[in-house]
């Protein structure tokens, strides 16, 4: 071995990859301009609040990454079991807003228990496969455990209903499952079933809104002032912005309130009004290096766990902007993903920290080798 | 030494890392996708998003231009833009609709239907577009808000521009009035489709109403995706409409209204040379004002069902039997055909018969007239005569020489609703009846009855042209019409006027030299002499209608009196007249047709009284008629100079507001 693997508390500042801080920051420092242009020009009501979460989710990340690899390891099922009745806890007790029910009230703080969720079966499903010798993995009844792992919550957040959120757990676990060396065909054979599941999902499982959306995504024109509305000013604010946009603050389309929810789920659409092309290219290449950054850090970690842990982290982040951006450019229905680190939002920016907090742990403790079975 | 566990997870190691790279690229893919869908959008499609993006944004508001004006010849407003004092209530500002209305109630009286209205209105419309509550307040009610207004949240006084007719009553037939536009009237402009717009509906203001109207104006506002205008980008005012200068003098219209009074009458004065209408009176007439107010539906079927027809111009569609006042052109037709002339002599002894049938001279029971010449029998109006010369000349003479007098067919004023009138002939009885024309229509044809009809336009129209030495002159309405901003005196094309000639005699392009209708000079004298010997002579219809001593003016004229139903065997017994118990519906119809002065004559009128009683009683009517007339004198009085725009200098400003516009443009921009 030839580096210390306990590191003390300074050690492992040190040990912090500060450049990844930075880029988020910037990222979340667009998220910032954003919102003080969708106020016209106000630092309240959203910039402001954005920057003090913010704050708060940096603190947070920090501590995450300085604790120890070892210590996640040993929670995760803990946390995994948590998650699970807090999901339970908002079927049972959930506070409705929006038409669904996904907050539960703690007393102190509003908590979105599926947002939680998202951390927590990462960390169950990297501890599971961390434990999973090779030859293991191909037995189908372990693949009963993680099934059970991922499609318990799922289920749970469809009845919410949150779809968006659903999706972003299956594709998730999924990747984390491929990356555990799960065998190609066994995704095949899962992906016809997923394809001969859709009629019964879409006879039994999903709302009339859900529906609505998936309809209004197939032919946006179909409704234009119900629900292709959106999604139709959306398509004409981000085409309006042709290569350089219309400038900080001058987007017609945000500022006439031509575009829905422009501080939330549609602040790239803001984005890509007020500064064209240039911009949006310009943050996803942001994205492109948070995410190759993360990448790096998995590779060199010397953990399957660690591994695992930073690609599920970096897989949720992707697939929240990939979902986000394709949905306000109509490639897909519509979901209420938020754009990671920039939308105005406390629960998403706080988790997505956590994650990268996770993320950083993972890169502090990269040489600590942790055996399958840990004593 | 290796540890196998290590070993084991290399392999593990492997396959992440192969996986990883897998999975790597298919993200890579995706966000080439979505790199892909931007370029797509904001490159390749980008020009059409923005077209779609600045039609969300701009939005254009019509602006109404104030309407012209309607003036009579002496620039008095017959027609006039006037402030309308409302009230209007946006919602979103009031703390509940219903309370508000409650308290605006205190001040001004709002009725359930109004209040049902606003409340449908408040559940249409968007919070912010402001909702008419109330409109032609007082000024005091109008006071009254605005200072109560602090207790009033959402309710705000606003200023709009309304249609007022100064006159009113008197001009009512001629200049009309203006209505709420209706699906018909829709003809593409979009002005008409602007809330509130009015549209004329009837007289001057329908036939004339698009060049009243004027052009649109518009302004380009930017607008939110609620439709709350943000801010005002581009103007452009539209032009005002042009006024309109009528012949009528309106005063002298209002002395005439004022003598007619309650009577089912007419009465038309016209200018004989230049056909000049310079009153029009129709009576019973009604408020063209209550139209723009909004008439209720009981007074409107007060106005439909009222047996005297005030919303008929009874001037140009009423049609009456000529009678008497007919004689002329028969004598004239006479004359001119050769078949007798002035000397020519009947004796009346009250009776003529004609086969099996008799024709009575209404002095029938006085024994008749006894020899009568040409001159005494248009001066004592004897039918035996005119019996006579008709049946000499045969009807389509007497019809050919009623059209050259402008009878049987619409003389073309500016105005709806003229009637043809009827000049009946051998061919037009054989088409439309299918009966052969008889020799005893002839013989009431001469006395100006059968199937005569005659509006007192048209009376008035004949007199005109007896009178000025047989031209063929044609009545007129309005002088000329004046496009608004012409500061300077310079001759514009628009007038249709001789260019430079301001004066109140001066002859119109169009007038100048009216034709001449081919009749000689003398036998035209001896009509107008004869007509001169109806009021002045020791035996005419109308002596006792002279005019008075001190005009020192003499006015000529004829009695008509149209028989409305057959006089029975047992009435011609009991006197031939009818009694004074006579139900109104069954009198007849008072005609006078006169002009003056006799020696040098301007003023043609026409006056008929329906179901007056006896032509007589027209003549008297007309006595203070033309009295009137020749006191106001309004041909020798200069009109208004249309170059110069002193008449309505005190408005000249409200041009560049804009007009009543639509309501929310202004109010848009406060909130």
């Amino acid at each position: 071995m030839g580096r210390q693997v306990d590191l003390t508390l300074l050690q492992k500042l040190v040990q912090i990859n500060w450049l990844l801080i930075v880029l988020i920051t910037m990222i979340a420092c667009v998220g910032f301009a954003m919102l003080y242009s969708a106020a016209n020009g106000n630092i309240d009501p959203w910039a402001s609040r954005q920057m003090y979460r913010y704050g708060a989710g940096l603190g947070l990340m920090l501590l995450i990454a300085l604790i120890d690899i070892r210590a996640w390891l040993r929670h995760a099922y803990l946390i995994y079991g948590a998650a699970l009745l807090l999901l339970v806890a908002v079927e049972v007790m959930g506070v409705v807003g929006m038409g669904a029910r996904r907050w539960v009230d703690l007393g102190v703080i509003q908590l979105q228990p599926s947002e939680v969720m998202k951390i927590a079966l990462v960390l169950a499903l990297a501890r599971f496969y961390h434990g999973m010798p090779m030859e293991e993995i191909g037995r189908i009844r372990w693949l009963l455990v993680p099934a059970a792992l991922i499609l318990v919550p799922v289920a749970l957040v469809m009845r919410q209903p949150d779809l968006g959120t659903a999706i972003l757990l299956m594709a998730t676990a999924t990747a984390i499952l491929l990356l555990a060396g799960v065998r190609l065909w066994k995704f095949a054979v899962a992906l016809g079933a997923v394809l001969l599941a859709i009629p019964l999902a879409w006879r039994f499982m999903l709302h009339g809104y859900q529906k609505d959306r998936v309809l209004t995504y197939l032919n946006p024109e179909r409704d234009p002032l119900g629900a292709g509305y959106h999604i139709m000013q959306s398509k004409i604010a981000l085409g309006s912005g042709g290569v350089f946009g219309k400038g900080f603050m001058q987007g017609t389309q945000s500022h006439l309130a031509f575009l829905p929810e422009r501080q939330t789920d549609f602040i790239f659409t803001m984005l890509a009004e007020e500064f064209g092309l240039v911009g949006c290219i310009g943050l996803l290449s942001l994205y492109i290096l948070v995410i190759a950054y993360g990448y790096a850090i998995a590779i060199r970690s010397r953990s399957q766990f660690g591994r695992l842990l930073a690609t599920g982290v970096i897989t949720t982040f992707f697939l929240y902007l990939f979902i986000n951006m394709a949905m306000v450019m109509g490639l897909i229905p519509v979901v209420g993903v938020p754009l990671p680190l920039v939308s105005y939002g406390g629960t998403s920016m706080i988790s997505l920290l956590i994650g990268f907090g996770l993320l950083l742990s993972v890169y502090v403790h990269r040489d600590v080798v942790i055996p399958r079975r840990p004593s | 030494m290796r540890i196998p566990g290590i070993e084991r997870d290399g392999s593990r190691h492997k396959t992440f890392s192969r996986r990883l790279a897998l999975l790597g690229g298919g993200k890579l893919t995706l966000a080439a996708i979505l790199m892909g869908r931007m370029y797509y959008l904001q490159v390749l499609e980008s020009d059409q998003y923005q077209m779609l993006a600045e039609e969300n944004r701009i939005s254009m508001r019509l602006l109404a231009p104030p309407r012209g004006l309607v003036l009579d010849r002496f620039g008095r407003e017959l027609a006039s833009n006037r402030q309308n004092y409302r009230v209007v209530l946006i919602a979103e500002q009031t703390n509940g609709v219903a309370d508000t209305l409650d308290r605006l109630a205190h001040i001004v009286p709002i009725s359930p239907h109004q209040r049902r209205r606003v409340l449908r209105e408040v559940k249409r419309k968007r919070p912010f577009v402001p909702i008419k509550v109330a409109e032609n307040l007082t000024w005091e009610q109008f006071a009254r808000i605005n200072v109560l207004l602090p207790d009033l949240p959402g309710v705000q006084p606003d200023v709009g521009e309304g249609r007022h007719y100064p006159v009113g009553v008197e001009t009512a037939h001629i200049v009309g009035y203006v209505s709420s536009v209706s699906e018909a009237d829709l003809t593409g402009d979009p002005l008409l489709e602007l809330p509130g717009f009015r549209i004329g509906k009837n007289g001057i203001e329908k036939v004339y109403d698009e060049s009243l109207r004027g052009k649109a104006g518009n302004s380009r506002v930017e607008v939110n995706a609620y439709g709350r205008e943000i801010r005002e980008l581009a103007r452009q005012d539209g032009q005002p409409g042009d006024d309109v200068v009528l012949t009528i003098d309106a005063g002298l219209q209002e002395t005439i209204s004022r003598r007619l009074n309650d009577e089912s009458a007419a009465a038309v004065v016209m200018d004989i040379h230049q056909g000049d209408i310079l009153a029009m009176v129709s009576a019973p007439s009604y408020d063209p004002n209550a139209f723009n107010l909004g008439m209720s539906t009981k007074a409107w079927r007060a106005l439909v069902q009222h047996p005297r027809k005030p919303l008929i111009n009874k001037a140009i569609a009423g049609q009456y039997p000529p009678g008497s006042t007919f004689k002329m052109l028969v004598a004239l037709a006479a004359m001119e055909a050769g078949i007798a002339g002035p000397g020519h002599e009947v004796f009346c002894n009250g009776v003529t018969k004609l086969g099996k049938s008799k024709f009575h001279c209404w002095r029938h029971r006085y024994g008749g007239h006894g020899m009568m010449n040409m001159k005494q029998a248009i001066a004592q109006s004897c039918d035996i005569y005119f019996y006579d010369l008709a049946r000499r000349i045969g009807v389509d003479r007497i019809g050919a020489m009623a059209r050259r007098f402008g009878l049987g067919e619409a003389l073309g004023i500016e105005l709806v609703g003229e009637q043809d009138g009827l000049v009946p002939s051998k061919d037009w009885k054989q088409a439309v009846t299918g009966v052969p024309w008889q020799l005893g229509e002839t013989l009431i044809t001469g006395i100006g009855q059968a199937y005569l009809l005659a509006t007192p336009l048209q009376l008035a129209v004949m007199t005109a042209r007896l009178a000025n030495g047989g031209m063929a002159v044609k009545p007129k309405l309005s002088r000329h019409r004046t496009p608004r901003e012409r500061g300077d005196g310079s001759a514009d094309t628009a007038t249709d006027d001789g260019a430079g000639d301001t004066t109140g005699n001066r002859s119109l392009a169009s007038d100048v030299g009216a034709p001449p209708i081919g009749i000689s000079a003398a036998h035209l004298r001896v009509i107008t002499e004869a007509m001169t010997e109806v009021v002045n002579g020791p035996r005419g219809t109308a002596r006792k209608y002279k005019l008075d001593k001190d005009m020192e003016i003499q006015m000529a004229g004829k009695t008509g009196t149209a028989q409305v139903r057959r006089i029975t065997k047992a009435e011609r017994k009991a006197g031939g007249k009818l009694g004074k118990g006579t139900p109104w519906k069954e009198r007849d119809h008072a005609l006078f047709t006169a002009f003056a002065p006799v020696d040098k004559p301007r003023y043609a009128t026409a006056v008929v009284v329906e179901h007056g009683g006896s032509g007589t009683y027209a003549a008297k009517l007309t006595k203070d008629i033309m009295t009137a007339v020749l006191r106001a004198d309004p041909l020798s009085r200069s009109a208004v100079d249309m170059t110069s725009r002193g008449h309505n200098s005190g408005y000249g400003g409200s041009h560049k507001g804009g007009g009543g516009g639509d309501d929310t443009s202004n109010r848009g921009r406060k909130t």
